[in-house]
């Protein structure tokens, strides 16, 4: 049963053939059994989502009910769930219970999906292994001494473990995609704007976006429907029709044209990478794509703006945790300033901390023009490059990591080799665009490659209709852990 | 523009964090390292490049100045540390004399 798509559980919960409350009790089973090994899930809703279950069943049995009532799912636990822990990973988040919903969450409650937990990620989405999180690290179901990803990391291990049939994310610089990718499953990070982000903690916003992450894109779709659209609470939603994602996963890609960017595939790139990359290419060129060559210049200056823009708004977005309104207050504070710095230094963790110091240092006088401005205008010859491509593709074909996943506890004392992971995932983030991470093979160590198809400005159809007619003719995607997966 | 302890010390006072005697050498250099990973921009000259704030140089929108939300005071003050009678508690920081 933990196998099966969102699309065939929506099939057997509206044939009757299983109810939500056996499907979310066999979730609840598979967490409490997995999840010690795993650590995806900081908080697991057992009661509340018995609760929403038998209420989708009796939806499902009135028929009331929509395409995924009655389906589990997990959240990242950036997003706020009302009257549930929502820590981001954070012990400044701790105690924090979420007092309304991120509209993603209401979006999901309002069509009857139930939620098992909030699953564990990088603190405040800063980081690539999830080892940054204050509840201690994700392992990857693959190879348990190995990083999932991150900062979805808790998502994409949930998903891979079948521990839930679908988790959300959130990518900043690659924190759906990079995770889903090392883990083997189907991740999608959505045009800058297209899903809300209120309720959905914010990290650095003008690249933070929330998506989907599932097994398949068949299912990617299916999940977006309930999160794109316009939000009147988020300024930065934009007001643009959804269209129906599901409608055109099947058209044809006969002639599609697929730009494979120069820059992405010069040296550095690991052996089985290449290989797996190579072959998805192979099969797209016999579903009858072609395959253009293309330049993206400034590629290589991706990462140093994006090590900029992020941290500067990042120092200036976790301003708001002093302590006072909540979050975690240090003990005995002597005056305000000391309330102030003991509650932050305790509350927030290395990496988080060295990001707030970058950019606050970024944004300092004297230094705003050199760092800030210099790499916003880097900002705009990287989107600029991507629109003079988008002239001429369809959509881009690229590597999503440098590698397979690396050992626990391998990058962590060296932040750049850490921020070196997110290479080929950083530039879509800055350009605004969406961009899918879809299994495509395995190491010789039986690691998951991933692989990645950029579209242009709000082509989501576009890229999950490319993704989905690669999975009709591949099984990368159907392959699990085998760990997690006897006797049921 | 390499960053020494001195940085370190006022950027980590801007940012309200305190940050021990320990930390501080080994975080001056990883925030050298960070800033000469950044300073690879330096390279490209963006002298007529304009700033790019949005991907897509999306504005603003507005809207009709109305009330929107309704008081929950009581409910968002569930999570903080310290209240009374509907206000946050902080030491004191008004000298009384």
């Amino acid at each position: 049963m933990h196998d099966k798509t969102l699309a065939e559980l929506s099939a057997a919960l509206h044939g009757k053939t299983i109810s939500s409350v056996e499907l979310t009790q066999h979730y609840l089973d598979r967490i409490k059994k997995y999840d010690n090994d795993i650590n995806a899930f900081i908080t697991v809703t057992e009661e509340h989502a018995l609760k929403q279950a038998a209420d989708a069943d009796k939806a499902i049995a009135s028929g009331k009910a929509g395409p995924l009532t009655g389906i589990p799912i997990a959240e990242k636990d950036i997003f706020c769930t009302q009257g549930i822990k929502t820590s981001c990973g954070s012990k400044m988040l701790d105690n924090f219970i979420a007092p309304y919903n991120a509209t993603v969450s209401e979006n999901f409650n309002q069509n009857g999906l139930v939620l098992l937990g909030k699953t564990n990620m990088d603190e405040f989405a800063m980081g690539s292994s999830n080892e940054t999180s204050y509840y201690g690290p994700v392992k990857n179901p693959w190879d348990l001494a190995r990083i999932p990803g991150g900062s979805s990391g808790g998502s994409a291990a949930a998903v891979a473990a079948r521990l839930a049939p679908a988790t959300t994310g959130t990518d900043t610089g690659g924190s759906i995609r990079q995770p889903a990718a090392l883990t083997g499953i189907t991740g999608l990070k959505p045009t800058y704007g297209r899903v809300s982000r209120y309720g959905m903690i914010a990290f650095a916003s003008s690249l933070d976006q929330g998506g989907p992450m599932t097994q398949t894109a068949e299912d990617a779709a299916m999940l977006l429907q309930y999160m794109a659209g316009h939000d009147p609470k988020d300024s930065t939603s934009i007001d643009k029709e959804v269209p129906d994602y599901s409608a055109t996963l099947n058209d044809n890609i006969q002639g599609l044209k697929i730009g494979l960017p120069e820059e992405y595939f010069q040296g550095g790139l690991d052996a089985d990478v290449e290989k797996t990359v190579q072959a998805a290419i192979k099969t797209f060129e016999s579903l009858g794509a072609t395959m253009v060559s293309i330049k993206l210049p400034h590629t290589d200056l991706a990462t140093s703006a994006y090590y900029v823009i992020a941290p500067a708004e990042c120092s200036s977005n976790l301003a708001r945790y002093d302590g006072i309104r909540f979050g975690h207050r240090c003990e005995n504070p002597k005056d305000l300033e000391d309330l102030y710095k003991r509650s932050r230094s305790e509350g927030f963790g290395e990496e988080v901390k060295r990001r707030i110091l970058i950019g606050t240092y970024a944004l300092s006088s004297g230094y705003y023009d050199a760092y800030y401005i210099k790499a916003q205008r880097v900002r705009r010859l990287i989107r600029d490059d991507f629109k003079a491509a988008f002239q001429n593709v369809d959509v881009i074909l690229t590597p999503v990591t440098p590698t397979p996943a690396f050992k626990l506890g391998e990058k962590t004392t060296d932040p750049i080799s850490m921020y070196l992971s997110d290479i080929f995932t950083i530039a879509t983030n800055l350009a605004g665009l969406p961009g899918i991470s879809i299994p495509a093979g395995f190491s010789s160590s039986q690691l998951p490659i991933g692989v990645q198809l950029i579209g242009d400005l709000f082509a989501e159809s576009k890229i999950l209709n490319v993704a989905h007619q690669y999975q009709k003719v591949t099984d990368w995607h159907r392959q699990s852990p085998t760990q997690f997966n006897g006797g049921e | 523009m390499p960053i020494d302890a001195k940085d370190i010390k006022k950027v980590a006072h801007l940012a309200r964090l305190a940050i021990s005697e320990n930390d501080i050498a080994p975080l001056t250099k990883d925030l050298d390292n960070i800033l000469k990973l950044v300073e690879k921009m330096n390279q490209t000259d963006t002298k007529n490049i304009e700033p790019l704030a949005h991907p897509f140089d999306a504005t603003q929108p507005l809207r009709e100045d109305t009330i929107s939300e309704e008081n929950k005071r009581e409910l968002m003050q569930s999570t903080a540390p310290q209240v009374k009678a509907g206000l946050y508690i902080v030491p004191q920081f008004i000298e009384t004399e």
